[in-house]
């Protein structure tokens, strides 16, 4: 069996993935970042987008919606946001959401949580972005 | 002597009381069984965070990586986030929340302690025992959210940050289960370092570097933190006021029960002292 690391996926709502993998791909703020085991120590700022993990020879995709990942002792930990398995999303929802968020930023009204808004929008632009990509490779 | 009248007032009281208790137990443990699965479900966020700074703390750095937040100062005054809540009946949850804080003040003598409360009943007992209270917050409901805490997790942050406080610490009451809430004081910051094998400490590499990771990942822990123990608190208080008040309705049928067989006895005393007399009035006539 190829060389694996420990992976964990949390989000303040629940774990989203916890598991031994090969690789990870993820959104790093300053570009993608690839992650093999024994990794040298790592922190960093993880930006809206789409996280690719290697398991078994296999490949998932989630969304996550920004967050932190620490690596270190061949474990990754990454505190996201918001992480959703691609198989979870739904594209037509995801995108029902975007529509909503964008109209409440719009809006402009005073009510209206400006930061809680535009986070939703990133969100959902994440959620949107992975499933197209899954749609296309799909088709491949 | 009662008299049967009077029992079976008393009894009609019980009766309404408990009606209410259980009214109260239902709507507890319905609140409760929501407020549990979110506070198990954020348990593993708060817990890894924690070890992510940890880890973070106990990573060699240098001087273009150190943070506010990370500084350790000679002790001289600590604060103290008391998380409690703000409705009562709900057992000994608050009793042992304060009891634990209070003794937590006087063990930190001579060191001066003050206090942010959250909840009606923290605030009593700070007052009352003449503590330092700087702030207070009432009225947070059922659920709260992140706007609900980011205030108090701003004062923890900025008195940290200006050198007003050397310690920061929270105390809320863990919920272990709907039975058990184990009172709990952690300190936030400074963050205490993971215990780390040499061959792990050797410097994180920082993206996009050490300043901008530890401003933006620092707020968030502590942050994260007061969430998640707030969560916890309206996990336990749900299930403390469910416990209480099914003690109280079980109570008040046991009650009800010693109070309807002295009835019945008081009823039946009567009864007999009647038979007495009329049967005594007949022989008396007959003879």
């Amino acid at each position: 069996m190829a060389e694996s690391m420990k992976l964990d996926i949390i989000t303040a709502e629940r774990t989203v993935f916890s598991a031994l993998i090969e690789l990870v791909l993820a959104p790093g703020i300053e570009g993608e970042l690839g992650i093999l085991p024994h990794h040298a120590g790592l922190m960093t700022i993880l930006q809206p987008g789409e996280l690719m993990i290697r398991k078994d020879g296999t490949e998932t995709f989630f969304a996550i919606a920004g967050g932190f990942m620490e690596v270190l002792n061949n474990k990754v930990t990454i505190l996201a946001d918001a992480a959703e398995n691609s198989e979870e999303i739904n594209e037509e929802r995801a995108a029902l959401a975007m529509e909503k968020a964008q109209a409440l930023v719009a809006s402009r009204d005073s009510d209206v949580d400006l930061e809680k808004a535009l986070q939703q929008i990133r969100r959902a632009q994440a959620r949107l972005d992975v499933a197209r990509k899954r749609r296309i490779r799909n088709r491949r | 002597m009662v008299s049967v009248r009077q029992l079976r007032r008393r009894i009609r009281s019980v009766e309404n009381t408990s009606k209410v208790t259980n009214a109260m137990q239902l709507i507890a443990a319905s609140k409760m069984r929501k407020a549990q699965v979110a506070a198990l479900a954020g348990r593993d966020y708060a817990v890894k965070i924690q070890e992510v700074m940890a880890d973070l703390e106990a990573q060699p750095r240098d001087s273009d990586q150190s943070h506010p937040l990370l500084e350790r100062r000679e002790v001289s005054k600590i604060e103290i986030l008391h998380l409690t809540p703000d409705r009562g009946l709900c057992g000994g949850l608050h009793g042992n929340l304060n009891r634990s804080v209070g003794q937590f003040i006087v063990q930190s003598r001579p060191t001066s302690v003050s206090v942010i409360v959250a909840g009606r009943k923290g605030r009593d007992f700070m007052v009352r025992t003449g503590q330092d209270v700087k702030a207070l917050f009432t009225g947070i409901d059922d659920q709260p959210t992140m706007a609900d805490v980011l205030p108090m997790s701003n004062i923890l942050l900025n008195d940290f940050v200006e050198g007003n406080v050397d310690e920061v610490y929270i105390a809320f009451p863990r919920f272990v289960s709907t039975v058990v809430q184990e009172p709990v004081i952690m300190r936030l910051l400074p963050v205490d370092p993971a215990e780390l094998p040499t061959a792990s400490k050797v410097g994180y590499i920082y993206e996009p570097d050490a300043r901008e990771v530890l401003n933006s990942l620092l707020p968030r822990f502590v942050e994260m933190e007061v969430y998640h123990a707030f969560l916890e608190l309206v996990a336990s208080e749900h299930s403390a006021r469910m416990v209480a008040m099914r003690n109280a309705t079980d109570a008040a049928k046991d009650l009800i029960d010693d109070l309807t067989l002295a009835m019945n006895k008081v009823r039946q005393e009567s009864i007999t002292g009647e038979l007495l007399d009329m049967i005594g009035g007949t022989l008396a006539l007959e003879g």
